[in-house]
C-alpha cells in the first residue's frame, strides 16, 4: 500500500487513501490499485461506488450531464445522499423528487432557459417527498471549492460573497486577510465528495477518459472525490487527440461504464444534440407530483440498463 | 412597425452595448439583447457565457448557457473555474448583464428567495449562479427587469448580488472592483444612478409612457431626473433582427426564457 503510508496528515493524500480503500472494497487486488479503472456495467459501477448517505457530485455544465447514472441511482433507491452540483437542473430535480437526497449543495437551481425546478421547490418549500437541507453558494464559490478539493487544500480564496446575504446562511464561507497586501478576501471550504459522477465522450480499454467541448468543472470534481464513476459514449482502441480535450488518466478514475446517449437530455458534443424540447417538456411533467411519479415509473424505474 | 414593451426593453438594452466591448451574458433576455447588439450595431461584441465560452457567435439564440452552438462558435472554450478565476475576477470584462426577481433603489439584486424567512421561503428562486461575482467584478453592470411593485421593492428579501449596497461608498468598503450597475432597463424606461447618492433615478421613458404609471409600478419613492428624456422607438431594422433571433430560439416562448421572470410572472403587471 504505497500511498496509504503517506496519508496521515496531508488531507490531499488522505483522498488517495480513501480511493485505494474503495477500490479494494470493490474487489480490486492490491497489485492493480494504481493500474486501470474497472470497466463495468452501469448498474455494477453505481452499486460499487455509491452507498446510502454518500456525498455525491454529478457534474457537467449543461453539456455532458450524467443523466443515465442519475437514473441508475434512482433505480437502486439510494437514500440520504448529499447531492453536490453547481447547477442542479433536471438530473437533481429527478433525484430529489425520487426521495434520494437529504441535502443539496449548489449554486443555481433552475431549469435553464425554461423556469423553476418544481421537484426541488416542492422539497424546499413543502418538504416533499422528504425535507431537503440546502447549502448554497455562488458559481465562482462552488468552482473554487472543487479546485481546493482537487488541490488537496482545505479552502480556496476568491473575491466574492462580500456584501451579499449568502455568508449569513451558508457554512464554509469566511473572511480572510491577505498576508502580503492586507486585502480582505473570501475563503470557501474545500469540497470532498465521496463520489464524482460524470459523462464523457469516450474512454480507451485501459479506462483513460477523454471529453471535449464545454468541459465545465468535471476534472476538479473527479480529482476532489474519493471515488468516481464515468459513463462514456463509447470505448475505443486509441484516444486520438481532439482540440480542447481533457484526458483523465485511468489511475484517477474508479469505474467506467459504456452508456451511449447517457447524457440525454443533455448532450455529448460530436455524438448528440441537446434535447431542448425535453427541457421545456419537463416543466409540465415535474409540476405535478403524480405526473412526475408516473414519468419516473415509466421512464426510469421500468427501464433497467 | 408596432412593437411590445418587452421588445422596447430588449432593444434599449442592446443599444447600451458598444461595439468591441466584452460582455458577460446570462441566458434569457440578456442573451437576446446581447445577440441583438451583435446582429445590429455591435458586430465585434465579445460574448462570454459562464459555461466557459469566450467569443461565442451563435447564429441562433441558445436556450441554455451551455448549448453546443456556443462552444462550436467560440474563440476559446475554458473550464468553469478558469472563466471565473482568470477572466471575470481580475476585471477583464467590460459589461455584465443580469436579470433579477427583486431589486431596490440602490440596484441590489435578489434571485434567491421571496419572503423574509430564508429557512421557510414563500418562493424559492434559482439562487446566485454567476451573478454575485459578475456584479462585483465587471467594469459595469446592466440590469434588465420587468417593472412592478413586487420587483421594485424598498428592501430586497435577500441580497444575492450587490449593486451600490447602502449607497455611495459601499462598493469601495466591500472591496468590489467593478463600478457597479450603470443602468436598469425595464419595460417602462431606464433608470441610472445619481452620481452623488448612487440611488437609481428615472432618466429615460419610452414613447407614449407615463411617469405616473412608472411611479405606480415602483415600490419606493422614485426620483425623476430633471433631464428625463424620451427614448427613441425601436427601428424597423432592430425589430426585424430581434424577431429573427427570437424565432431561432429552440422550443421556448419569448418572455418565458428567464427563470426569475417566470417566477415573478404574476407580479409583472
Amino acid at each position: 500500500m504505497l500511498r496509504s503510508t503517506h496519508s496521515c496528515s496531508l488531507s490531499g493524500l488522505s483522498i488517495s487513501f480513501r480511493y485505494v480503500h474503495s477500490r479494494k472494497a470493490a474487489g480490486c487486488g492490491e497489485e492493480d490499485w494504481y493500474g486501470v479503472a474497472e470497466i463495468l456495467s452501469l448498474a455494477e459501477a453505481v452499486a460499487a461506488a455509491i452507498r446510502d448517505g454518500d456525498a455525491v457530485a454529478m457534474e457537467g455544465f449543461t453539456h455532458l450531464i450524467p443523466h443515465a447514472a442519475g437514473h441508475e441511482v434512482i433505480r437502486q433507491a439510494r437514500k440520504d445522499l448529499t447531492l453536490i452540483r453547481m447547477t442542479p437542473d433536471i438530473i437533481y430535480d429527478q433525484l430529489i423528487g425520487a426521495g434520494c437526497a437529504r441535502k443539496l449543495i449548489f449554486s443555481w437551481a433552475g431549469n435553464p432557459g425554461v423556469g423553476s425546478l418544481h421537484r426541488f421547490r416542492d422539497a424546499v418549500e413543502r418538504g416533499w417527498p422528504v425535507p431537503l437541507e440546502i447549502e448554497e453558494h455562488s458559481h465562482a464559490g462552488m468552482a473554487n471549492r472543487y479546485v481546493a478539493g482537487a488541490s488537496g487544500l482545505p479552502f480556496a480564496i476568491l473575491r466574492g460573497y462580500r456584501g451579499t446575504s449568502l455568508p449569513a446562511h451558508t457554512a464554509g464561507v469566511a473572511e480572510v486577510t491577505c498576508p502580503f497586501t492586507g486585502e480582505r478576501l473570501t475563503a470557501v471550504s474545500a469540497l470532498r465528495p465521496d463520489v464524482a459522477v460524470i459523462h464523457a465522450q469516450r474512454a480507451d480499454r485501459k479506462g483513460n477518459v477523454q471529453y471535449w467541448g464545454i468541459t465545465g468543472v468535471q476534472k476538479e470534481c473527479v480529482l476532489a472525490a474519493a471515488r468516481s464513476v464515468v459513463t462514456v459514449e463509447e470505448i475505443v482502441d486509441d484516444l486520438d487527440p481532439r482540440p480542447g480535450a481533457v484526458v483523465l488518466p485511468s489511475w484517477v478514475v474508479s469505474y467506467v461504464a459504456v452508456v451511449p446517449g447517457g447524457a440525454h437530455p443533455s448532450y455529448a458534443l460530436g455524438y448528440s444534440a441537446r434535447d431542448n424540447d425535453f427541457y421545456v417538456a419537463w416543466d409540465a411533467i415535474s409540476r405535478d407530483r403524480a405526473a412526475f411519479g408516473s414519468w419516473l415509473d415509466e421512464h426510469v424505474r421500468g427501464d433497467a440498463r | 412597425m408596432t412593437y411590445t414593451a418587452d421588445e422596447m426593453m430588449t432593444v434599449t438594452a442592446a443599444r447600451a452595448l458598444r461595439d468591441g466591448m466584452t460582455c458577460f451574458v446570462g441566458i434569457g433576455r440578456p442573451s437576446e439583447a446581447a445577440n441583438l447588439a451583435r446582429a445590429t450595431h455591435a458586430p465585434n461584441l465579445v460574448l462570454i457565457y459562464e459555461s466557459g465560452t469566450i467569443g461565442a457567435k451563435p447564429g441562433a439564440l441558445p436556450l441554455s448557457i451551455g448549448d453546443g452552438i456556443l462552444a462550436e462558435t467560440a474563440d476559446s472554450v475554458v473550464s468553469v473555474p478558469e472563466i471565473f478565476n482568470y477572466w471575470l475576477q481580475p476585471g477583464r470584462i467590460d459589461a455584465g448583464f443580469l436579470g433579477a426577481a427583486q431589486l431596490d433603489k440602490f440596484g441590489n439584486i435578489n434571485t434567491t428567495v421571496i419572503g423574509a424567512d430564508y429557512a421557510d421561503p414563500g418562493v424559492r428562486l434559482p439562487g446566485a449562479g454567476g451573478a454575485p461575482e459578475i456584479a462585483a467584478a465587471c467594469a459595469e453592470v446592466i440590469v434588465i427587469i420587468r417593472q412592478s411593485r413586487r420587483t421594485f421593492v424598498e428592501h430586497v428579501d435577500f441580497v444575492t448580488s450587490v449593486g451600490f449596497g447602502d449607497g455611495t461608498g459601499s462598493r469601495q468598503r466591500l472591496g468590489l472592483t467593478g463600478a457597479g450597475p450603470s443602468r436598469i432597463i425595464t419595460d417602462l424606461g431606464v433608470l441610472q444612478p445619481d452620481p452623488e447618492t448612487s440611488e437609481f433615478v428615472l432618466t429615460g421613458i419610452y414613447p407614449g409612457g407615463s411617469v405616473t404609471e412608472i411611479n405606480d409600478r415602483t415600490g419606493w419613492d422614485l426620483r425623476i431626473s430633471e433631464e428625463l428624456s424620451e427614448l427613441p422607438h425601436p427601428s424597423d431594422s432592430e425589430l426585424t433582427a430581434l424577431r429573427r433571433l427570437v424565432a431561432t430560439m429552440p422550443a421556448s416562448k419569448p418572455g418565458t426564457a428567464q427563470p426569475a421572470a417566470a417566477t415573478a410572472k404574476g407580479a409583472s403587471r
